[in-house]
């Protein structure tokens, strides 16, 4: 019998091979089942008033007009959901000290941020529904606000959550080595800047949607949602409304991206359900884009004071910052807002042997929307902080970026080992992928190029980052903390009597290609052709219990569980074949839907499952044929499994209108054994316009008062086609030990990872003018302000 | 009550008749009214491209346009593309460039791809890049979508 372990040692037909993504066609041709795609009969349309103040008492919310304006079912405020939704606060017990305060889907006394919903409408049309809202009287007393993060501690601030005594949510200090004797030796030089990271968000083509329907007469609430996990949100419904959670079914079918956006407890989802509930009708709720702006989650918003000592031989002697976040009134539910903060701790340096490392972390509350978790969570930050600081230093000390990293990158061999901040590496190759992008980018050609094009007035600059992703995650990330959020995932394969297989898989699908590189696996380790295998994901009532598809987590944890169960169902399959062939397991094997032996086909498979489907009489009695196989996986040992990665920018400046242009742009990414090559270079592909866009354009920009000043997709910038580079991806493979696949995450990597290449690019372009940048978005009035041209 | 407005569109071959508000626009007129749910809104104020059709044979914004203005037009969106057999080299090659991950852009992305290339434009990559500028996808990093146009204009047989 041959074990799971040697599935790599004979020719595979689909692992590692770019297949094409058959359920791609279904969308290709309009035929996509997004939630609003949805029309149940008898559905209300629900819309949302939402304050117009960052922070405001609720004084009174009279909706008399609106309640008799045509097609107007009810109205809704905030006091009517009281004894209906349970209260939920964002916090977990790992985050020690981390605070926040109740929250309720509809604010009660108080709105404490600029788009918070204050009462919600239900009619028989949308445009009813929202021609009501703007009826609602709704008596709002502005009281001061505490916007800024930067002095939302001051002794002076307005505090948001009075109870809490001060807008302090969570706090964290990482100290390893001496870092003050490492920054007061003499032969150290120094580099320190202040970092700005803007907020910014995700911007899903497709905005929030849910349509919610409450079946009294089973006590069933169904819930369809645009989002990607599909087991938490059922234990989320399920608490706070009152319901078991058997009785609660949440559906994603197609989500029209995601990007960690569709992963948290909105208060107007959560008024849906509760509404759906209380009207017995369907409530269809779907955000239009400007409430997307003021209520998806936004991301980053840091300043960061650091510094960097390096030695003139270019060793890093310490590394030392200050991160400050801002984010919004609450902490996000159940998730919470903290994980952000902790991964910049725990990130940064991280590719690099840090002998002295100390970083203090303080997250806050302020008047702003909320902020949580999106693509590559607290990456974007750490990897800007440590390797923005090393080329600044660098430079200092006239060394070159690319021998910099050579000499501070840990070694390939040896691993396993820990980080400063004590997270365990296992299995990366940061000298590997280094070399292979500057091989692939020809480093020395474009060095030449850089100089000509200066001694022509062209400012050009080249920008690298070495980088870790954290993925895979295991239950220390957030069940430890009492989440309810599973680190394990499921996958069930059946064979049908066709033949063909069935999976059903608890990580979910939102355009990366996970349906397909589930039936890669189960095709490739089954032995069956790939057109054979459907594939369901993202019904709490038929998958098996598990994560969903978040923090790089799917091909790692939900492939290697697919690979545990068609193993499984090949051991079952062929112990019926033995019998019904009259020779043993080891003789036999499975190749393209064929039970074969030493000989050539034997038996269909259908013809095999027919038998044991209908004509178990020809079976022999003591037979028990199970055609049905589950396996669940969980990662242990580690508390994440990291990949990892080299990129480099290549841009140009426009002195005079402080335009960057990307000229170029590769990345080499170690995500252990790619599946399917082909997606994960379009995950990286994708990720780095992500992170191009943090980089350079997107900001969601404040007033001083705590009004979003440009909730538009006109006013906000997002990447097009137009500005994108054409971006050159290659792969090194270091498959992890902690699973047989091998498999790690790479859906983050490009976003993490990107904008620390870009800001050190348009640094390096900037320093023959003696300017710097530390502040993302670097937009063209910031880097002219750079130059002093304005 | 707003007055309604009996309007008649020919929706992917079919004559959809509705009484319909003057606001209603002509793309939540084909996804409720005719149940055409493969046009998508991403914006509703003609930035991202999500809703672009076809009206009478030119890319249009569906958003932008009321579905009164279209009374007597001829639409076509991402479905009816598929049932008349139309734009099948630009699904294959978006399909063999893997030129979509979520999808809600594509219907979009596939008219517009295909008034660029019906137009004999080249395969000059920034060229297309300069065409496809106005719809807005966040998976893909637009490169495949690039690579699927060029594919199929190279290929010398038409969308
Ligand atoms: S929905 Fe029409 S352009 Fe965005
Ligand atoms: S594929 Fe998701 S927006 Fe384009």
């Amino acid at each position: 019998m041959t074990g799971p372990a040697t599935i790599f040692d004979k020719p595979n037909a689909y692992i590692g091979k770019s297949v094409s993504r058959s359920d791609a066609r279904r969308l290709l041709e309009g035929r996509g089942r997004f939630v609003d795609d949805i029309q149940l009969p008898r559905t209300l349309h629900a819309a949302f008033l939402r304050s117009p103040y960052a922070h405001a008492e609720i004084v009174h919310i009279d909706s008399t007009e609106a309640e008799t304006a045509p097609g107007v079912v009810r109205v809704f405020k905030g006091e009517d959901l009281i004894g209906v939704v349970e209260p939920y606060v964002g916090i977990l017990t790992h985050l020690a000290g981390l605070r926040s305060a109740p929250q309720m889907p509809i604010a009660v006394d108080r709105a404490r941020w600029q788009g918070e919903p204050v009462a919600m409408v239900v009619a028989s049309t949308r445009g009813e529904a929202e021609d009501a809202a703007e009826l609602i009287a709704a008596d709002l007393d502005p009281i001061p606000e505490a916007c800024d993060a930067e002095t939302a501690l001051d002794e002076d601030a307005p505090v948001i959550h009075p109870e809490l005594g001060t807008n302090l949510a969570w706090e964290r200090l990482v100290e390893v080595g001496d870092t003050d004797a490492a920054f007061s030796r003499d032969d150290v030089h120094v580099a320190e800047r202040t970092f700005r990271f803007g907020r910014h968000t995700g911007v899903t083509l497709e905005p929030r949607s849910a349509i919610a329907e409450f079946n009294p007469a089973e006590g069933k609430l169904t819930f369809w949602y645009s989002g990607q996990a599909p087991h938490m949100m059922q234990f989320i419904l399920a608490k706070h409304l009152g319901l078991v959670e058997e009785n609660v079914r949440v559906v994603a079918h197609d989500v029209g991206g995601s990007f960690g956006i569709k992963i948290h407890t909105y208060g107007d989802e959560i008024a849906t359900a509760a509404v759906a509930r209380i009207m017995g009708r369907p409530v269809k709720f779907v955000a239009d884009r400007f409430e997307s702006f003021l209520s998806d989650i936004h991301a980053r918003d840091h300043v960061v004071n650091a510094r960097i000592a390096m030695e003139r031989n270019g060793l890093i002697a310490g590394l030392e910052f200050d991160d400050l976040s801002g984010i919004g009134p609450y902490s996000m539910y159940p998730r919470t807002s903290a994980i952000e903060m902790n991964q910049v701790l725990n990130l940064t340096g991280a590719p690099y042997v840090l002998p002295n490392y100390r970083a203090r972390g303080r997250v806050v509350f302020q008047n702003k929307n909320m902020m949580c978790q999106y693509r590559a969570v607290g990456h974007p930050i750490a990897m800007a902080i440590a390797d923005c600081l090393l080329e600044d230093a660098a430079a200092g000390i006239g060394m070159d970026p690319v021998e910099v990293r050579r000499r501070n990158l840990m070694a390939d061999d040896g691993y396993p080992r820990t980080s400063a901040a004590g997270m365990k590496l296992d299995d990366l190759s940061h000298q590997r992928t280094l070399q292979e992008l500057i091989d692939t980018m020809d480093y020395s050609g474009l060095r030449i190029a850089q100089a000509e094009a200066l001694a022509n007035g062209i400012h050009r600059g080249i920008g690298f980052v070495s980088m870790v992703e954290v993925t895979n995650p295991s239950p220390m990330f957030y069940g430890v903390g009492g989440a309810p959020i599973a680190s394990q995932d499921g996958a069930s394969l059946r064979l049908d009597a066709g033949g063909g297989l069935r999976i059903s898989s608890s990580i979910t699908e939102q355009g990366q290609g996970t349906n397909t590189i589930l039936a890669q696996i189960a095709a490739g380790v089954f032995g069956v052709p790939i057109e054979r295998v459907t594939v369901a994901t993202g019904d709490t009532d038929t998958a098996p219990y598990g994560g969903g598809t978040w923090a790089s987590r799917g091909a790692g944890i939900g492939g290697e569980a697919m690979l545990l169960a068609a193993h499984a169902l090949k051991e079952q399959v062929l112990e019926v074949a033995a019998s019904m062939l009259q020779t043993t397991v080891s003789a036999l094997d499975i190749r393209e839907g064929m039970i074969v032996d030493g000989g050539g086909a034997r038996i269909s498979l259908s013809d095999l499952a027919r038998t044991v489907y209908y004509r178990g009489n020809e079976l022999p009695s003591d037979l028990n044929p199970e055609l049905v196989a589950t396996r669940h996986f969980r990662v242990t040992g580690f508390p994440f499994v990291f990949t990892n990665g080299a990129m480099a920018a290549h841009v140009e400046v426009d002195t005079e209108t402080g335009l960057v242009r990307i000229l170029n742009f590769w990345a080499v990414e170690d995500c252990g054994r790619a599946i399917n090559p082909r997606l994960v270079e379009e995950q990286v592909r994708g990720g780095i316009v992500q992170g191009i866009g943090g980089a350079l354009y997107e900001e969601c920009i404040y007033s001083g008062d705590g009004q979003l000043q440009n909730a538009t997709m006109e006013d906000y910038l997002v990447p097009m086609a137009a500005e994108m580079p054409d971006i050159v991806v290659k792969h090194v493979e270091t498959p992890t030990k902690t699973s047989i696949l091998g498999a790690k995450g790479a859906g983050e990597a490009g976003t993490g990872g990107a904008p620390a290449a870009i800001m050190n690019a348009v640094n390096d372009a900037l320093r023959p003018l003696d300017a710097s940048i530390w502040r993302m978005p670097m937009t063209p009035e910031r880097i002219l302000k750079a130059l002093g041209r304005i | 009550m707003s007055r309604l407005h009996r309007v008649t569109i020919e929706i992917n071959g079919e004559q959809v008749t509705a009484s319909i508000a003057a606001r209603v626009n002509l793309i939540d007129f084909i996804r409720t009214e005719a149940g055409f749910t493969g046009s998508h809104l991403g914006c509703e104020h003609g930035v991202c491209g999500a809703c672009t059709i076809e009206v009478d044979g030119a890319a249009v914004r569906g958003c932008l346009m009321l579905a009164v203005q279209a009374d007597g037009a001829n639409v076509v969106t991402v479905e009816g593309l598929a049932g008349m057999g139309r734009a099948k080299n630009l699904r294959a090659a978006f399909l063999a460039e893997n030129a979509l991950q979520c999808g809600y852009c594509t219907p979009g992305m596939l008219v517009s791809a295909l008034e660029y290339i019906e137009s004999g434009e080249s395969s000059d990559r920034a060229t297309i890049r300069a065409h496809m500028a106005g719809n807005y996808c966040r998976c893909t990093g637009y490169q495949a979508i690039v690579d699927a146009i060029a594919a199929v204009i190279e290929s010398g047989e038409g969308a």
